[in-house]
């Protein structure tokens, strides 16, 4: 037996029958097949970029940008460099973003808890904007919401008022903005020292429990320590606070916080869109809790109330958050839309503007992948933690 | 509030040692012609059972005959429709503090065991005595653990339910309802999910609250279980009690047709 | 047994009960009921108005509008438009008649009990975009030639949407086959592939379909405007086709693959003939689900400058000669996506739910 073996060795199949060998002939072949793609693509877009006079490199960062741009968080002029541009962009479509992910998450989880209401017009009313909303293009949306609803509002001397210090007009909502006078440090200081009384309570609380079993109303009090300290200490101070109202000045309004209709409708649409989607996740999350872990709790003699905060949603957020992330990512990436209506976001600046003006398509949509892969990148790493830590929990 | 186990040990060995002394006690459950339908199909026809406390009644029959619906019925998972269902002096309607007593009282065993699968088998123990009972968690946790001593799992209390095996996922079922100290627990084909190994591990600790002295209604096909602890049994079809007896009577010398055939069918294998 | 004729006591279903139970059943229910049901009929009336009892249907130019409410006369004037683009009118019957065909290879698919549905199918895959490869640009067989500058409209939109598909079908599955090999740097290729496309949004790719594309290719090679979305269109969606695949592929139990490894059939029949045809049937949902998702951002195109249906729209609704047509424009194209999502994705719950209980049994 074991010569036969020694013997048969040798004599292995022939190289291309080798499984080995094959595998490793593919993988050589793919690599060389990507290598030459890239290579040619390379030498045919230097050549390209040479022929038609555009530099390559990222120096372009450096030079004046000389283009305005309607909303910026961080300082913008049009004496700038590119690479402002860059930032401008990033924190526009950052804040948008984060904007859109907050109101969806509310509006969604809202929605997919109407959904499953037992009263029945809530029901349906849920239901109706659920599909009317989720079948109809974001583009359009948008477009609804900037050019009919926000476009159609009056011009700026005939704007709608509310309470004299609010302004809405077709070149965005204007509101007051506060400006902080001294000793509104004792404000601050009220808050945080308002937010470790609520720590210390809960811990307490907590403590309480496991030594005597009373329950203490955490959440109820906590909410009324941190709202009734810091507006003591605002009158204690003598309200130093001012606001800034926005006046109208000329053609347009001047002074307090604008809100420009671009960012509106962008901010709207997002939310509205993808509020129906996270309905139907957080819907279907609460239904994949089997009736029988209802009904095991219930026997239990645990109150609707207290199934649903130690049963139904732990067990249903487990369900929810892989998805709801990913519609965070969609999210992210349908505020690039904003290009269609001049949001200046990171595509319609970089992307748009600068790209045009300097030409280097590839570096800058290399830039603007980057960024995007990035953020889809760490949103993914985030999501295999999560995952993993609930997974070791289960089994 | 649950007396502590003890005392409901003492007192209703008192009571089921001495049967006849229920003249002052009406039955800690009371059914009376209760009916029930889910839409149009009538599953359970004018029931009428008066259980006492400590007694022990396994209800078996058919699959489909109404059992499972009728033991649901009695901690409220199912509602009524007409007639009486009234669990210790308490009568089952739609008022929810009602229902809210009742169930602390009563105690269920599942047929899937319904585990909640995100909190360990202590956890999962303590939830409804700290949350309901409001019992401080060490002393919750104390009283966990000696449910588990005696449902003979101590060492897996700190693991997730799905890294148990079935039978022992069942015993901590057992454990987790009997944390709450009820006084009445119900069993809804507690083996009937289980291997045949794991079957008797479960009968034994079973067998073992049995003789502890709990009211206990349980649904089940081990026949076996029936004749050794059972004070009374109960045969359905259809949805209507055929036939109660003490298990002697009911194996040896059943009186109706349907019952015989059920039992020729059961002991066949 | 007698007693199994009784009915249950009457819960007698009089409105008031039902309303009792399923609107007014708690305070705070009640108190739902009454906010949300003020605000339905405060809105739906006005929109009824709007959209039906004070609209304008018929007329033949923008002064028959009155303005009073919705003034469908637009839609009605400028229909030929938003569904054909620039496209000749006397050559409009070739994409009529593609029309019909797509009608004719989809529309059995929702009718459960059509004979040989499954072949319109197989039709709508293969034959239908080979007829429409030579009807809708022509230039052959005596048919004359439209430039695809001017295609335009809802047929633009369901050719972008269909082509992209399909196309993404084929580069979906070998890209799923490949995330699965247990070829190291296939499999690593394929993941930085699918994994760098869902990264970025559609925009950025139809962005750099029409700067880089031409910047990518050698001198004098080029293509339309069209033909240039949809490359990017297709890899875009073939990132996603691929998850999709995945998922299949994933849900195949490992005996199938070790059968078909014990009859000796190698990598390819083993996948093509036994793998493949059962995961693919799996994850029909999801490809209906990519689709209406694709179809839905098929509207993107407008922005690198493509006239689809909401691009048609969009450019006339500032039409001077016509006074605030925007939101009618906007409830046209609405009204349009909404049917074919909707009906599909009814479709495709219908398949997810028999395809469950299919499993189960
Ligand atoms: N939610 C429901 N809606 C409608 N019919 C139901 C429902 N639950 C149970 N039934 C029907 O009621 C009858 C009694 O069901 P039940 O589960 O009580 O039977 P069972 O005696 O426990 O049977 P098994 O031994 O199989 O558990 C069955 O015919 C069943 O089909
Ligand atoms: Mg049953």
């Amino acid at each position: 037996m074991k010569k036969q073996t020694v013997d048969s060795k040798p004599a292995g199949p022939k190289p291309w029958y080798d499984p080995r060998v094959r595998s490793l002939f593919f993988q050589v072949v793919a690599i060389a097949a990507v290598f030459w793609a890239g290579w040619t693509l390379v030498e045919n877009t230097l050549s390209n970029m040479e022929s038609r006079g555009i530099s390559t490199g990222f120096g372009f960062l450096e030079e004046t940008a000389g283009f305005g741009i309607i909303m910026s968080l961080v300082p913008y002029d049009a004496t700038m460099s590119y690479g402002r541009t860059f930032w401008v962009g990033l924190t526009n479509t950052l804040l948008v973003s984060v904007m859109g992910i907050i109101a969806a998450t509310l509006l969604g989880f809202l929605i997919g808890v109407a959904r499953l209401s037992s009263n029945w017009l809530v029901a349906k009313v849920s239901l109706f904007y659920i599909e009317v909303i989720r079948n109809i293009p974001l583009l359009l949306q948008i477009f609804f919401w900037y050019f009919a609803v926000l476009g159609a509002l009056p011009s700026p001397r005939q704007s709608i008022e509310v309470g004299g210090t609010m302004f809405l007009n077709n070149r965005g909502l204007y509101v007051p903005e506060p400006l902080t006078q001294d000793g509104f440090g004792l404000v601050w200081g009220a808050l945080l020292v308002a937010i470790a009384a609520v720590v210390c309570i809960r811990i307490w609380a907590k403590k309480r429990q496991l030594a005597t079993g009373q329950i203490f109303p955490t959440f109820k009090v906590g909410v009324a320590i941190l709202v009734l300290l810091p507006v003591l200490a605002y009158f204690v101070a003598g309200s130093p606070l001012e606001w800034e109202v926005p006046a109208l000045k000329g053609f347009n309004f001047g002074g307090g916080i604008t809100i420009i209709p671009e960012l509106a409708a962008l901010w709207l649409a997002l939310s509205l869109y993808t509020a129906s989607f996270i309905a139907e996740i957080v819907r279907s999350g609460i239904l994949s809790v089997s009736k029988g872990q209802t009904e095991a709790s219930k026997a239990l003699g645990l109150s609707n109330g207290l199934t649903l905060r130690l049963v139904v949603i732990p067990q249903a957020m487990r369900v929810i958050i892989p998805p709801l992330t990913s519609q965070y990512l969609n999210l992210a990436k349908n505020s690039s839309l904003a290009t269609a209506i001049g949001y200046p976001d990171l595509v319609a600046v970089f992307m748009g503007t600068t790209l045009n003006q300097t030409g280097q398509a590839v570096e800058v949509v290399a830039i603007t992948m980057a960024v995007y892969l990035t953020i889809s990148l760490s949103i993914s790493l985030f999501m295999n933690i999560y995952n993993r830590a609930v997974a070791i929990k289960e089994r | 509030m649950g007396n502590p186990m003890t005392e409901q040990t003492q007192t209703s060995e008192v009571q089921s040692s001495a049967q006849g002394e229920t003249g002052k006690n009406p039955g800690i459950i009371r059914v009376e012609g209760m009916h029930k339908w889910y839409g149009d199909f009538h599953v359970l026809k004018d029931l009428n059972l008066t259980i006492k406390q400590g007694e022990r009644i396994v209800i078996c029959g058919p699959s489909g005959s109404g059992k499972s619906t009728f033991i649901r019925c009695i901690n409220r998972l199912e509602e009524h429709q007409q007639g009486k269902i009234i669990v210790d002096n308490v009568e089952l309607t739609d008022d929810i503090r009602h229902i809210d007593n009742v169930r602390r009282e009563v105690g269920m065993v599942f047929q899937h065991f319904n585990l909640f699968p995100h909190l360990t088998v202590l956890e999962n123990c303590c939830l409804s005595p700290i949350w309901v009972r409001k019992i401080p968690r060490k002393e919750a946790e104390a009283s966990a653990m000696e449910y588990l001593e005696r449902v003979k799992i101590p060492d897996q209390a700190h693991k997730f339910p799905g890294q148990l095996s079935g039978g022992q996922q069942q015993r901590v079922a057992i454990a987790r309802a009997l944390c709450m100290k009820p006084k009445i627990m119900l069993f809804d084909e507690p083996t009937s999910a289980l291997d045949p190994e794991m079957i008797k591990e479960v009968l034994d600790v079973m067998i073992e609250l049995a003789g502890s002295g709990m009211t206990m209604l349980c649904v089940t096909h081990e026949m076996g279980f029936a004749k050794t602890v059972a004070d009374r049994v109960i045969f359905m079809d259809g949805g209507e009690i055929v036939e109660e007896a003490p298990p002697h009577d009911f194996f040896s010398n059943p009186q109706e047709p349907r019952t015989q055939q059920f039992l020729k069918q059961i002991l066949a294998h | 047994m007698t007693e199994s004729t009784m009915k249950p006591p009457k819960k007698a279903l009089t409105p008031v009960k039902w309303m009792r139970e399923h609107l007014f059943s708690t305070w705070y229910n009640a108190l739902l009921t009454v906010v949300v049901g003020y605000l339905v009929v405060t809105s739906v009336g006005p929109i009824l108005n709007w959209a039906l009892f004070d609209a304008d249907f018929l007329g033949a130019d923008a002064s028959d509008c009155s303005g009073a409410g919705a003034c469908w006369l637009f839609i009605d004037q400028r229909l030929n438009f938003f569904i054909y683009g620039f496209y000749p009118d006397e050559l409009q019957w070739r994409v009529d008649l593609m029309f019909l065909l797509l009608a004719v290879a989809f529309v059995p698919q929702f009718i459960e009990r059509f004979p040989a549905r499954k072949w319109f199918g197989i039709f709508g895959m293969t034959g239908l975009p080979v007829i429409g490869y030579f009807l809708i640009p022509g230039g052959l067989f005596g048919l004359e030639a439209v430039e695809s500058t001017k295609w335009g409209g809802l047929m633009l939109t369901l050719i972008l949407a269909y082509i992209g598909i399909l196309a993404s079908l084929p580069i979906g599955i070998l890209l799923a086959l490949g995330r699965r090999s247990e070829m190291p740097i296939i499999r690593g290729l394929s993941v930085v592939f699918i994994e760098v496309w869902r990264a970025v949004p559609l925009i950025t790719v139809l962005f750099m379909a029409s700067v880089m594309l031409p910047l990518f290719l050698p001198e004098g090679m080029n293509f339309e405007k069209l033909m240039r979305a949809l490359i990017g269109i297709t890899l875009w969606q073939s990132a996603y086709m691929a998850e999709v695949i995945r998922g299949g592929l994933q849900a195949i139990p490992r005996g199938q693959y070790e059968a078909a490894d014990a009859l000796g059939l190698g990598y390819w029949r083993k996948m093509g003939l036994v793998v493949l045809p059962q995961a693919l049937k799996l994850v029909i949902p999801g490809i209906v689900n990519t689709f209406i998702a694709l179809f839905k951002d098929t509207t993107l195109v407008l922005i690198i400058g493509l006239f689809d249906v909401l691009g048609t729209v969009q450019s006339t609704v500032t039409d001077p000669a016509w006074q605030n047509v925007a939101v009618e424009g906007y409830v046209f194209v609405a009204f349009c996506f909404w049917i074919f999502c909707f009906g599909i994705s009814r479709y495709s719950q219908n398949l997810e739910r028999k395809l469950d209980t299919g499993h189960k049994t």
